[in-house]
């Protein structure tokens, strides 16, 4: 039994419509899965209420792969077969690790490809990111009841494209479809909203577990641009545990604590720290392997004077994001703080301090990302109406996208700044009397003539049942993806044979290009409408040629002799002109206008011409339909 | 005729009604659609419609159209837990099948 969630009005969802998408925020140290119930973004916790999913993944004896808390208690006790971070590595080769920023044993993979050596063989990056994503999907259809129709993942706003790919596969294999990457900033301000509030320059702070990220977004039109990243990929709450471990070991100098109490350490450094973003002082208390303890008092005062330094390595990493995007702190319109060391009331004031204005906290900062993701899921699964209000646009097409027609021109299906995913589709016909197949020439620019387009496909439509010319209904779909990927299908209707064909509209294509394209099409707007105008009179005289000249082979018998010749003479006369037609590529606007001017009237002296045969046709047909038929035959 | 919740099912609409910020009450409504032949539909209500008949149960207010209210009277709205899913289930005595995922029913 499938249970309901109540909708915004008018926004109830048909049966089998409401399709379940999440927000995955797939982190560094933890990862959270969060969907859209009730309007209202959550994160989905695990059967123990548990949100945070640590990003940590063990290869037990016996092929077992242990994820989660399980995974990041083994860490210690068997360091080399579990694996957390695996973020760090992902989509990157051997050359570009640090060397000391992973503590395990590294080996190539082949090219751009590393893995870490685990009991179960050489693991990827990826292959780690699959299994967190797996328990993620998992945990996400036992909480939704049905399968996901697809989820939006968060990348850091630094990620190149081997990354950004290599975190696509990672979802792939872990059978989830991936609607968007999504900016982990971006998720952010979505998740405060910001996509739908006023116009200007945010900032997002997002110190982690152990990363530290800093990003300069503009919001215009609803789209978020990226002006500047900058952080420091060795900073993060981690460091604040490790700088309260070190105080409280210099509180006992006498005191001797092994290599085995470290976790025991951590753990209780995390939770007086967690404790004093609320408390004013907290009792630290630790306890050795031989069950010896140990004490201390640790005020606010004294955990931020130590921790200070810390502090600062986030301030310099905010200037130069700043400088990059070229701004001053008091251009920024907003702060949104992300990742679960900014709960820290020191850190908040560092930043309102730097910029003047106090940042934004309302929402859990270790769930801002996972939230703002699921809000974008449910758009992109198209739970929402078309056209509605807060529709993030994250990406337009650049170009118009078109196919050819008949004279070499362009029939634009999707317009340049669309926004994507989309889907457009337009009804195309024969051109001749028995044509059986269509060829489907996909192009992309701005002008009329496919000559100065960019040709991106050519596929053949074949089958399409013999039809006089203009009957056949061809539907011809263009479809762009999130991703940017073109799909062109073509369907006869009656018949329903399809062939189609898939592009990357953007591939190879640079900026400068595309403005290159767009100005060409400026410049050259009053000769390319001459030109199409001039085109699409010649299609017309052909075809009506070839209309005339099927009748008259047909229905010779009808014609006065004296008709015969004048008609033949226009024929002529509309022969002759395409004739001249094509051999006119290249003259100037004026005389492509005098060419079309000279083709109308032919054309038109055609038509007249006919005008009384085309009449005697029609009757003679509808004698022939009812001849040797009575009345009653004809009226039943 | 009337429609009514449970004490579960009214806690959840006022919490969500809550988290919104505001709203006059829920919507049940029926559509003629999914494979069984009609579906349910919950939405928030901002102001009651002409032709709605409102129901006080457990201190929520319930809005149903003059249309809707034939297929779902007698029926009882609950808020139910099934594993990590939780959402609302209609127990309407009005329906005689429902399709295999429950999404919508026959009268």
């Amino acid at each position: 039994m499938a249970l309901l969630q109540i909708a915004e009005p008018g926004r109830a969802a048909a049966p089998h419509q409401h399709r379940l998408a999440v927000g995955i925020d797939l982190g560094t140290t933890n990862s959270l899965v969060a969907t859209l119930r009730s309007g209202l973004p959550t994160v989905l916790a695990d059967e123990d209420g548990r949100m945070l999913l640590p990003s940590v993944v063990h290869y037990a004896d016996g092929g077992e792969i242990i994820v989660g808390d399980a995974a990041r208690a083994l860490a210690i006790r068997d360091p080399q077969n579990t694996i957390a971070s695996a973020k760090r590595l992902i989509g990157r080769a051997a050359a570009d690790i640090a060397p000391g920023t992973v503590p395990y044993t590294l080996s190539e993979l082949g090219p751009g490809a590393i893995g870490v050596a685990t009991r179960a063989g050489v693991k990827s990056a990826v292959e780690v990111g699959t299994e967190v994503l797996r328990a993620l999907a998992q945990r996400a259809e036992a909480a939704l009841g049905g399968p996901l129709v697809g989820a939006v993942i968060t990348v850091p706003a630094y990620f190149d494209d081997a990354q950004r790919q290599a975190t696509k596969d990672a979802a792939q294999r872990a059978g989830l479809t991936v609607l968007r990457l999504l900016n982990e900033p971006t998720a952010a301000a979505v998740a405060y909203g910001l996509d739908t509030a006023n116009e200007g320059v945010y900032a997002v702070y997002d110190l982690g577990g152990g990363t530290f990220d800093v990003s300069i977004l503009r919001l215009a039109r609803g789209v978020f641009e990226v002006l500047s990243t900058n952080g420091d990929a060795m900073l993060g709450g981690d460091d604040f545990d490790a700088c309260v471990v070190r105080w409280f070991c210099a509180q006992q100098p006498d005191f001797a604590w092994s290599e085995r109490d470290a976790a025991a350490l951590h753990a209780a450094a995390r939770s007086s720290k967690e404790s004093l973003s609320s408390e004013s002082e907290v009792m630290m208390r630790c306890e050795r392997s031989d069950g010896v303890s140990q004490m201390a008092r640790l005020t606010r005062e004294v955990f931020e004077a130590e921790t200070e330094p810390l502090i600062q390595r986030t301030i310099a990493p905010l200037k130069r994001a700043l400088r990059d995007a070229g701004l001053k702190p008091s251009d920024i319109e907003g702060i949104v703080m992300v990742g679960g060391a900014t709960r820290m009331p020191r850190v908040r004031r560092a930043v309102a301090d730097f910029f003047g204005r106090e940042p934004h906290t309302d929402i859990d900062p270790d769930q801002a990302v996972a939230l703002g993701a699921a809000i974008q899921a449910d758009q992109l699964a198209g739970n929402r109406a078309v056209g509605d209000a807060g529709l993030l646009l994250l990406d337009v097409c650049p170009l118009s996208l078109g196919l050819e027609t008949m004279g070499g021109l362009v029939e634009k299906i999707i317009p340049r700044n669309t926004t994507v995913p989309t889907a457009r589709a337009q009804e195309f016909t024969t051109f001749k009397d028995g044509q059986t197949a269509m060829a489907v020439h996909v192009v992309q620019g701005e002008r009329e003539l496919v000559s100065e387009c960019r040709s991106l496909a050519r596929f053949t439509l074949r089958g399409i049942p013999p039809m006089v010319a203009g009957a056949a209904r061809i539907r011809v779909t263009f479809q762009i993806d999130a991703d940017g990927l073109l799909s062109v299908s073509a369907t006869e209707q009656t018949s329903g044979v399809q062939t189609q064909v898939e592009v990357k509209p953007s591939y190879g294509l640079a900026h400068d290009t595309v403005a290159e394209m767009l100005r060409s099409a400026i410049d050259c707007a009053e000769s390319d409408a001459a030109a199409r105008m001039l085109r699409e009179a010649e299609v017309e005289a052909r075809s009506l040629l070839d209309a005339v000249d099927s009748a008259l082979s047909a229905d010779e018998s009808l014609l006065m002799p004296r008709e015969q010749f004048r008609i033949l003479c226009a024929l002529q006369d509309v022969a002759d002109l395409l004739e001249q037609c094509a051999t006119s590529e290249g003259v100037n606007p004026i005389e492509q206008k005098d060419l079309r001017e000279g083709l109308r009237q032919a054309t038109q002296a055609l038509n007249e011409a006919t005008t009384d045969f085309a009449a005697r046709r029609m009757d003679a047909r509808v004698r022939e339909a009812f001849s040797g038929r009575s009345i009653e035959q004809i009226g039943g | 005729m009337s429609v009514s919740v449970t004490p579960k099912a009214a806690r959840q609409i006022r919490k969500a009604l809550d988290q919104r910020g505001g709203g006059y009450g829920l919507r049940v409504a029926v559509k003629t659609s999914g494979c069984s032949g009609y579906a349910y539909a919950l939405e928030f209500a901002e102001a009651p419609s002409p032709d709605d008949l409102s129901f006080e149960s457990e201190g929520v207010c319930l809005l149903v159209d003059a249309k809707s209210l034939p297929m779902v009277d007698g029926t009882q709205l609950d808020w139910v837990r099934e594993g990590l899913n939780e959402g609302f289930k209609f127990n309407n005595p009005n329906a005689t099948a429902s399709c295999g995922c429950g999404e919508s029913f026959a009268v």
